[in-house]
């Protein structure tokens, strides 16, 4: 299958420490009083609380951030958003961090990273997802025979109520009606 | 009343019940949709997790192209991804005239300009605000007397932009359901986090606060939801909830719309009842077999 080669953008070989400088200028600010902890649905899955991984971030440990899995786990509630007494767009800037992992494609996060980049990769060939083909990519992206198990008694039934269409997807030849915003994205983060 | 529409891809496949049933229940409360031409993707929870300014963007183009449009200024969203998505563009640009002119040098590459007209409306926005209660108690054919339907809000249309309920107790849904006739199911979860994509990627985490949401709702008879993630999280995944909660959680979950346009007696077949994926028959059963009541 022929797959739309992203240019390599300025991020993708930064060291991550530099990235990692634009998300602790978004938290300078913390107060560390551990609101985003108690406000957050999945800190019973976390290695880190989101008070201690912040602090991580303020102190510029990116081994131990990245090492973590507490970012990746975040499922954008923005309860710890709405919360924070000093206003700090944490969910957004968990979302630079999950950028990092994916720019980086740090192995151990890959199952989540790989999701959301499979899932940009069918509404760059469409301009909407099809999300048949979405799953097609992200199965051949992982490359793990047994991961399409997980998902196949969810898609017999939505195959059944007709919400998603049976067969091999046909996968458009690049030229989607979005193709120019995603160009010039990449050209605008390589500095161009 | 006139809105532009914007379903979003989720109403085009997994969660097309949920577009059938909103353009039917609005046109039924006399408001009237004009489809967004050539809309395309928001980016829904993946592209900020991918690239901030192409986040950014994808909305915008969607703005932009609302803003070419007659007949409304208003965007109705109805999946919340999509109108956190879309709203985030509204707020962020008319803080930030600089992003707004940063966004309009990649939406040249369309031919498209962004000027900022565009009011992003939730769906549950306009049904409680600008429809309200009183037009579904007129258009009233079946009564919900002796239901209770728990309303549940999820995240991302109360959260982090306080539009038009309170992001940490909501209430907007209770009008509207009390206006079926049905009683809205006492719960502390209408609020709380579905796992969102976590369902897909980290399954037993998302599980976990599905168990909790389902519990909770054991004693209503049907649980309502405003979001196509929201909906499949919680009804497409109950065996494997039930063997993680110890018991069984299976429990309807409809949509909005598909409750209020029962209520306004519209056909089945307009509601797309066929397709949800929780067991709605017993629900159904019983409210057919309920003798019809026109008043409340």
């Amino acid at each position: 299958m022929e797959t739309t080669q992203a240019v390599k953008t300025e991020a993708d070989i930064r060291p991550r420490s530099l990235l990692l400088d634009a998300v602790r200028e978004k938290v300078r600010p913390c107060i560390q009083c551990g609101t985003c902890t108690a406000s957050c649905p999945n800190t019973f899955a976390m290695d880190l609380t989101p008070r201690y991984m912040w602090r991580l971030v303020l102190m510029g440990q990116e081994e131990a951030v990245f090492e973590s899995k507490t970012f990746i786990l975040c499922s954008a509630c923005y309860s710890c958003t709405l919360r924070c007494p000093r206003g700090l767009p944490l969910t957004e800037a968990i979302g630079d961090l999950k950028q990092i992992a994916a720019r980086q494609d740090i192995p151990k996060h890959r199952g989540s990273t790989r999701f959301y980049k499979s899932f940009m990769e069918s509404v760059r060939r469409h301009g909407r997802v099809d999300e048949m083909e979405f799953m097609s990519i992200y199965f051949m992206r992982m490359k793990n025979p047994m991961l399409p198990l997980r998902f196949s008694g969810l898609g017999m039934r939505l195959m059944k109520k007709g919400k998603i269409s049976a067969g091999i997807p046909g996968f458009g030849k690049g030229g989607g009606p979005l193709e120019p915003i995603f160009k010039k994205v990449e050209e605008m983060e390589a500095g161009k | 009343m006139k809105y532009l529409y914007y379903p979003g891809c989720s109403l085009e496949g997994t969660a097309e019940e949920y577009d059938i049933s909103v353009r039917a229940v609005l046109e039924s409360l006399g408001a009237e949709l004009v489809e967004l031409k050539d809309w395309s993707c928001c980016g829904a929870s993946a592209a900020e997790a991918v690239s901030s300014l192409l986040s950014l963007s994808l909305p915008a183009v969607n703005l932009a192209i609302a803003e070419t449009m007659d007949g409304s200024k208003d965007l109705l969203v109805p999946c919340s991804a999509c109108y956190l998505n879309l709203k985030k563009v509204e707020e962020k640009t008319r803080a930030d005239p600089d992003l707004r002119n940063l966004l309009n040098r990649i939406l040249e590459e369309k031919s498209l300009r962004l000027k900022g007209m565009i009011r992003v409306r939730h769906l549950l926005d306009v049904m409680a605000r600008d429809i309200g209660p009183e037009p579904i108690r007129q258009g009233l054919k079946r009564s919900l007397h002796g239901f209770s339907v728990a309303p549940y809000y999820g995240c991302q249309c109360l959260r982090p932009y306080a539009v038009f309920d309170d992001p940490e107790v909501p209430r907007s849904m209770a009008p509207l359901i009390e206006a079926t006739g049905a009683a809205v199911y006492p719960w502390p979860m209408g609020g709380k986090c579905c796992g969102a994509s976590n369902m897909n990627t980290k399954t037993e985490v998302a599980v976990q606060l599905v168990a909790e949401i389902l519990k909770a709702g054991r004693n209503a008879d049907v649980i309502v939801t405003v979001c196509p993630m929201c909906q499949m999280n919680l009804e497409g995944y109950q065996k494997l909830v039930s063997k993680a909660g110890g018991r069984d959680l299976s429990k309807p979950v409809l949509y909005l719309p598909q409750l209020i346009g029962l209520a306004l007696g519209l056909p089945e077949n307009m509601l797309g009842l066929h397709m949800n994926l929780s067991p709605t028959g017993e629900f159904l059963l019983r409210l057919k077999s309920t003798p019809a009541r026109a008043v409340a």
